[in-house]
């Protein structure tokens, strides 16, 4: 296990660092190795603000979603001898709505609390006539609320439902909808820079069929061939998708940052440990490269006699 | 070392070669010899397995080269030395990278193997050339430089399609002379010549036999060469 695993490091280190001489048995493949580091530099710059859509859709999801699930509010006004009697007909109502999961009056001490930052903590709610609050969490499902409305003003005449939040429903599905695009988009993004690394290795290895022919005659095993093309590939994507990424996650430092009550645009940077994400763009862009180029040359090794 | 047995070849057209069975043993000299044409290239391919014969069975080192894996093959090509028609050169490398260049693709370019470099290179006269390029060299320099990637990694058998093909006399003689030191090392030796006073030169150096392909058979040429 142990003798395996070092053979492992030293396999990838010899990959990574290649030996000279291993490399220039292939000529410099000039124009398509260019081309390929640009591509996975554009592709690159791409995905980083692909995965920063994705991000600020999934919080503002995730946000929105909260604060829905969170509760609406049941506000009764009435008179004080009126009031814990509206407030048991209410909950009662509540308690038989279908999509309410729970309804909870709030205390004395909540009160106080919501009313703090007005009036100071001294507030003396038992002698004010404040309203009542209930607070009403939803299954998620939700409940009907023009229905409950309709049954609340027969019943609990100094019943008004706060329900706010609920207009955020479609904005959460649609939110939702564009992180799942987002993951799409990156899916789409590594699968075309695939198909580019493989025409740009096929391309390469159809250069060279000549020296592929002299390297087989003095003795040169598929792999070592497909090793030398393979390896090119591979670090020209890695360094291009690592440049394309730094450029894209600079532009997103200087995007204006978002405010306190940021709207979706000035949201759309990273935030903080958010920022490690873009970091495995290029590593899976060099993956991408050793498996497509890998494919492409054992494909055409096995076609040239 | 190198054994057919029943051997036929073709290209998809008629036969090219038919029928033929030999022994190259260890330490042999032979020439191969007949007219342009005649398949002398296509029996030194059958030699080192570029090609598989279409009926009768090849066998180098023993085994039948058809059961041989790419990676088989590839480790028999280190094994045998084989000097091109053409040469085949790398045209991006040194004269010295080629010469090396098995030593690279099997993972051998040491230090001390580039010791051997420089001293092969001085054996065949190019220590001067090694950092031209394959198109800065003329062809007795080529054909050398061939002959030194063919051995470098010190094959039992060496392979020579044409060794003298676009040199003058003399090269061709100084090639000779390689070829049968390398000989008197104890390589077994096949030339695919149809240099007939190079035949004849050889002959009164080393104990040369000469093969003749002659209607698709192959034939021990008699004394008359
Ligand atoms: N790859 C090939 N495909 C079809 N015919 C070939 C091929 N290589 C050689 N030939 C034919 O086979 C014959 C023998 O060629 P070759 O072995 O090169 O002869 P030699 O080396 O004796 O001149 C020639 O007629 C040649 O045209
Ligand atoms: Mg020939």
């Amino acid at each position: 296990m142990k003798i395996k695993r070092i053979q492992l490091t030293t396999t990838v280190r010899n990959f990574i660092l290649g030996d000279a001489q291993a490399d220039r048995v292939v000529p410099p493949t000039g124009f398509t190795a260019q081309l390929t580091m640009f591509s996975a530099a554009a592709m690159g710059f791409l995905a980083v603000f692909t995965l920063a859509m994705s991000l600020a859709s999934g919080r503002l999801a995730d946000r929105w979603g909260a604060e829905l699930a969170r509760s609406s509010t049941l506000r009764i006004s009435a008179p004080p001898d009126q009031l814990p009697a509206q407030t048991t007909a209410a909950l009662r109502l509540l308690e038989t709505t279908p999509g309410v999961a729970s309804a909870r009056a709030l205390s004395e001490d909540e009160h106080r609390a919501l009313l703090a930052p007005w009036f100071g903590p001294d507030v003396p709610v038992d002698t004010l006539p404040i309203p009542q609050l209930i607070e009403i969490i939803e299954t998620s499902a939700g409940y009907d609320s023009a229905g409950l409305r309709l049954r609340l003003s027969a019943e609990v005449p100094g019943a008004v439902l706060d329900d706010h939040t609920r207009w955020r429903r479609p904005l959460v599905r649609a939110a939702t909808r564009l992180r799942t695009l987002g993951w799409v988009s990156i899916l789409l993004i590594a699968t075309v820079t695939g198909a580019m690394i493989t025409l740009a290795a096929h391309a390469a290895l159809a250069a060279n069929a000549q020296v592929i022919a002299v390297l087989r005659l003095v003795g040169a095993r598929d792999a070592y061939i497909a090793n030398a093309f393979v390896r090119r590939f591979t670090l020209r994507a890695g360094i291009g998708a690592f440049i394309g990424t730094a450029v894209g996650m600079l532009a997103l430092l200087i995007l204006p940052s978002a405010q306190a009550d940021g709207g979706f645009l000035t949201g759309l940077g990273f935030q903080g440990a958010h920022w490690l994400w873009p970091l495995i763009i290029p590593p899976i862009a060099a993956l991408v490269a050793f498996f497509s180029t890998r494919a492409a040359a054992r494909k055409t090794l096995r076609n040239l006699v | 070392m190198i054994e057919f047995e029943n051997v036929a070849y073709s290209y998809g057209g008629g036969e090219l070669l038919s029928d033929i069975s030999l022994k190259l043993s260890p330490g042999s000299f032979h020439f191969l010899t007949g007219p342009s044409g005649s398949g002398k290239t296509t029996f030194l391919k059958l030699c080192y397995g570029a090609l598989l014969p279409t009926s009768g069975q090849v066998r180098l080192f023993d085994r039948d080269v058809r059961s041989f894996t790419r990676d088989d093959m590839a480790m028999t090509r280190r094994r045998v030395g084989v000097v091109h028609q053409d040469c085949q050169f790398l045209d991006h490398l040194t004269l010295a990278d080629n010469v090396a260049l098995s030593l690279t693709v099997s993972g051998r370019d040491h230090f001390d193997e580039m010791a051997n470099l420089s001293e092969l290179l001085n054996w065949v006269g190019l220590k001067s050339r090694a950092n031209a390029l394959p198109a800065e060299l003329s062809g007795g320099e080529r054909q050398r430089a061939a002959l030194a990637r063919a051995i470098i990694m010190s094959p039992d058998v060496i392979l020579a399609d044409e060794p003298t093909g676009n040199v003058d006399w003399e090269m061709s003689q100084r090639l000779l002379t390689l070829l049968v030191e390398l000989n008197k090392m104890g390589k077994t030796i096949l030339i695919a010549s149809h240099d007939l006073a190079l035949i004849r030169s050889a002959k009164s150096q080393v104990q040369a036999r000469v093969l003749r392909i002659s209607n698709r058979r192959l034939q021990l040429a008699g004394a008359d060469l």
